[in-house]
């Protein structure tokens, strides 16, 4: 089965490309874009069909190589 | 003395490592990411470049390589281990050393000669080091570290942030920050300070012919101090 990921900065670290994207976005006349944090989305195909498994098995895959958890928070869809 | 340079692939700066090393009177070898054992060593480098392409974050793939649990293993048993810029964001990713570096501040690849000062002496690295202020090259892309402010305050209370930026006088004002880096930290020691990561390039500075021959300290004291 397939399970989704979404890496993204904590709130309060630096995110100069998030930055560089709004700003972009304002010099295209999209001038109430007040933020942008830019994440990773991750699909990941588990041989298996017991979600409960699959979904514990990710976890481990976010905590250990997915996401470096000094700066960043990881969410499993 | 023995050496030993890991090269991964997309390393980048191992034969100039070699080079240094060799040039300073170390037996140096080269080893490769997926052997299992590194021979015997006095000290392990990682070496800059950007390995396995940098994917994912800088250093990751490379933390998980299969040569990286003997480095962790002799690290842990009080061996000697150097990262340089991407060594320095594998010992990180590792967790052999605390924090990450992240993308420097303003988006761009960072590439010229920088002033670091040297904070502790109190280590195999820089002892009896001639200089205090060296004159060295950066070359990266994600030399901005950061860490919590609890484990700042750790590598402060044990004299743990090995060099910093500053000017060719010492000054380390925001000025002489590259990169955006936590109180100007170019780079750190673990808590028994065998381990050293920094970003900036000694092994390119050995040679009076280039810019500055600052890495000639770093690499002859070293060996002094493990001879």
């Amino acid at each position: 089965m397939k399970i989704k990921v979404i890496v993204t900065l904590k709130e309060g670290v630096l995110d100069p490309q998030g930055k560089a994207i709004q700003q972009t976005l304002n010099g295209m006349n999209f001038s109430d874009v007040k933020e942008v944090r830019q994440g990773k989305y991750f699909d990941i195909e588990v041989d298996t069909k017991d979600e409960k498994k699959a979904k514990t098995k990710v976890e481990e895959m976010c905590k250990h190589l997915l996401a470096n958890l000094v700066i960043e928070d990881y969410k499993i869809l | 003395m023995k050496s030993s340079v890991i090269i991964f692939p997309g390393s980048n700066c191992d034969r100039d490592m070699d080079v240094a090393l060799k040039k300073f009177g170390f037996k140096n070898q080269m080893v490769w990411h997926n052997d299992a054992e590194i021979p015997k060593s006095d000290l392990i480098v990682l070496p800059g470049g950007f390995s396995y392409g940098d994917y994912l974050r800088c250093g990751s793939i490379a933390a998980k390589s299969k040569i990286i649990k003997s480095v962790v293993e002799f690290a842990n048993t009080g061996g000697l281990v150097l990262g340089i810029c991407n060594g320095f964001q594998i010992l990180t990713e590792t967790g052999l050393l605390t924090g990450i570096l992240q993308q420097n501040k303003y988006q761009k690849f960072i590439c010229k000669n920088v002033h670091v000062k040297i904070n502790d002496k109190e280590n195999k690295y820089f002892k009896n080091i001639k200089k205090e202020i060296l004159s060295l090259h950066i070359a990266h892309n994600e030399g901005n570290y950061f860490c919590s402010e609890n484990e700042l305050k750790f590598l402060k209370d044990n004299n743990l942030i090995a060099v910093t930026y500053c000017s060719k006088n010492g000054n380390e004002s925001e000025e002489y920050n590259p990169n955006g880096t936590l109180k100007n930290i170019a780079g750190i020691f673990n808590k028994d300070k065998n381990i050293l990561g920094m970003m900036p390039h000694p092994e390119r500075m050995i040679d009076k012919y280039l810019s500055s021959n600052d890495g000639s300290f770093f690499f002859e004291n070293l060996f002094e101090n493990l001879k």
